[in-house]
């Protein structure tokens, strides 16, 4: 098996848990954490997977790089809606459905 | 084209600058300018019968970003910048000077249709996901700026599915690049073919099931109704209407583009998003019907009327059922914006958001209620509605085929939303109680959700050059 191959597998694994965890934790920073996971999961996979005989392929890290990004300003709006929900009702889970 | 992206980015940057509640008069602006632009994008389009291209920067692939529009894009183009602008009027005059929910509207939703016209224009996988981040995060925002906990919470809800969604297509663009080596979508369409590696699969299932999450298909729809339903009026027009196409669009794009040849080497994968969408149309319209808030049964109708859209895969590889789904898009964009925008205008001439309160709402905003009729009329999919050639061109594609289910399918769900129609319109027409006194309603907000509900009828009349101009797919 080669390295490439190993990040992508690990990748894979990391995407599921944290993909586990934004669907079954209740708190929502763990929540967050857990998209997190999923995120680098996926950048593991996109850089791990196009690597050629172990000589990496530039065009897959620029992408992460810009997936980098975004992931940091998904996390950012989330953090700062969690304190909101949290200066509002005292709680760090969503209320029930009330639809 | 590239003013297409440029434009809002700059009036929503303006208006962040300005400080908060300012900058409508340079969003209407901005968008008046877009609407010149996208016609004149479609025209050209129309007259030349080709796709047109843009290299950002002089850069080209791989190194710069590529733009493309085709017959499809620009149609998508026209539509979102033709309801953005009614409902920028609109919301000019929804939220007041000192209001905190509209403090940071004008640059949010700036943002929000840049991301949809680069959305429409981009031309490789990953610039795609960008721009559906882009979209997400600025959507996200809109439904928290109402600031209660209710919205918070809603907002919450949609950013994880938005995420979990995008996610999911990241993952499928990555399997695809790991596969091919490219994410261009020109590239890509000859290189995948029915013996495409089972990678290749993967990847087209979970960059569809992020893509159905993003568009609320039955049964990823349960984000949808309290983020739509809590949302301020002009937000939830522009939600309702505009963003959840965006994901459709894409999955139609890849649908007929790219994937193509994996959807001819089984043809029952067409009938998976098809038996979706008919539960859709069934449990959202039957969820409208039983809801008490007026705002949640629109959204659930919203629910229900996306269902029609998934109704056109199994009918691809026949004529029309493009320009069918097309037409529904509009049809539903426009007459949704309207209803969200009249329904704004009831609220706060009635001053609560439940359906028994609208009692003798007739008598005080009488052009409201007729909008909220004729938007109702395309929902229902009444003669000479756009709504109307929509459900008719899928019953006609569906025979032609042999496929009668989806036919009935159609036309049961055009009774329900009657249903869910005529609740809120009887309910209007009953005498009110005497001692209310009537909130005086701005004709602003009354004439731009009547615009929008008048041009979903009139398009009905006009469709023919629409469907040239989707005819005309790269």
């Amino acid at each position: 098996m080669s390295s490439g191959l190993l990040f992508a597998c690990v990748g894979a694994l990391l995407f599921a848990m944290g993909m586990a965890g934004v669907m079954l934790i209740a708190h929502l920073l763990r929540r967050i954490l857990a998209f997190n996971v999923m995120g680098s999961g996926a950048f593991l996979i996109l850089v791990g997977l196009t690597q050629r005989n172990d000589v990496p392929d530039p065009v897959p890290q620029a992408m992460v790089l810009t997936g980098i990004v975004v992931a940091v300003a998904a996390t950012a709006l989330a953090l700062a809606l969690v304190r909101r929900l949290h200066a509002l009702t005292g709680q760090l889970e969503l209320p029930a459905d009330d639809t | 084209m590239i003013w297409l992206i440029v434009l809002p980015l700059v009036w929503a940057s303006l208006a962040f600058i300005l400080g908060p509640g300012r900058g409508k008069w340079l969003a209407i602006g901005g968008l008046a300018l877009q609407t010149v632009l996208a016609f004149d994008l479609a025209t050209k389009i129309g007259a030349g019968g080709t796709a047109v291209g843009h290299l950002v920067g002089g850069w080209g692939a791989p190194l710069g970003i590529d733009l493309a529009a085709d017959g499809l894009s620009a149609a998508m183009l026209l539509l979102t910048q033709c309801i953005a602008l009614p409902l920028a009027v609109y919301a000019s005059a929804y939220y007041k000077r000192d209001d905190a929910a509209g403090s940071y509207f004008w640059p949010l939703a700036g943002f929000l249709i840049a991301g949809l016209n680069a959305l429409f224009l981009s031309a490789d996988l990953f610039n795609i996901y960008v721009t559906l981040e882009l979209l997400g995060l600025a959507a996200v925002g809109l439904v928290a700026a109402g600031g209660g906990a209710q919205q918070v919470a809603a907002a919450l809800r949609y950013l994880f599915a938005t995420l979990v969604g995008s996610a999911l297509y990241l993952l499928g663009v990555a399997l695809i690049y790991g596969a091919y080596g490219t994410v261009s979508i020109s590239v890509l369409t000859p290189l995948v073919t029915s013996e495409a590696p089972r990678l290749v699969w993967i990847a087209g299932g979970l960059m569809l099931i992020g893509l159905m999450l993003k568009t609320a298909l039955w049964p990823f729809h349960f984000w949808l109704p309290p983020a739509h339903g809590g949302a301020p009026a002009p937000v939830s027009a522009l939600l309702s209407a505009l963003v959840v196409k965006a994901s459709f669009y894409l999955i139609l794009r890849l649908w007929i583009g790219p994937f193509a040849p994996l959807i001819a080497a089984a043809e029952w994968l067409a009938w998976l998003p098809a038996a979706l969408g008919t539960l859709a149309i069934f449990w959202g319209s039957w969820q409208a019907i039983r809801a008490e808030r007026l705002k949640m049964l629109i959204a659930y109708s919203t629910v229900a009327q996306l269902g029609y859209l998934f109704l056109i895969f199994p009918l691809l590889a026949g004529a029309g059922a493009i320009q069918a789904g097309v037409m529904q898009v509009f049809a539903h964009g426009l007459a949704k914006a309207a209803i969200f925008a009249a329904a704004g205008v009831l609220i706060k001439a009635t001053g609560q958001d439940t359906i028994a309160g609208l009692a003798g709402a007739v008598n005080r905003v009488p052009l409201t209620l007729f909008t909220f009729g004729l938007a109702g009329m395309t929902l229902m999919g009444l003669p000479p509605s756009s709504g109307f050639l929509a459900k008719w061109q899928i019953i006609e594609a569906a025979l032609a085929q042999g496929h009668w289910p989806l036919a009935v399918i159609v036309l049961a769900g055009g009774l329900l939303a009657a249903v869910y129609v005529f609740r809120v319109l009887r309910q209007a027409f009953l005498l009110a109680p005497r001692n209310e006194e009537a909130t005086a309603v701005s004709p602003l907000l009354e004439w731009p959700a009547f615009v929008l509900a008048a041009a979903s009828i009139l398009l009905g009349l006009r469709g023919v050059e629409l469907m040239q101009l989707v005819g005309i797919v790269a």
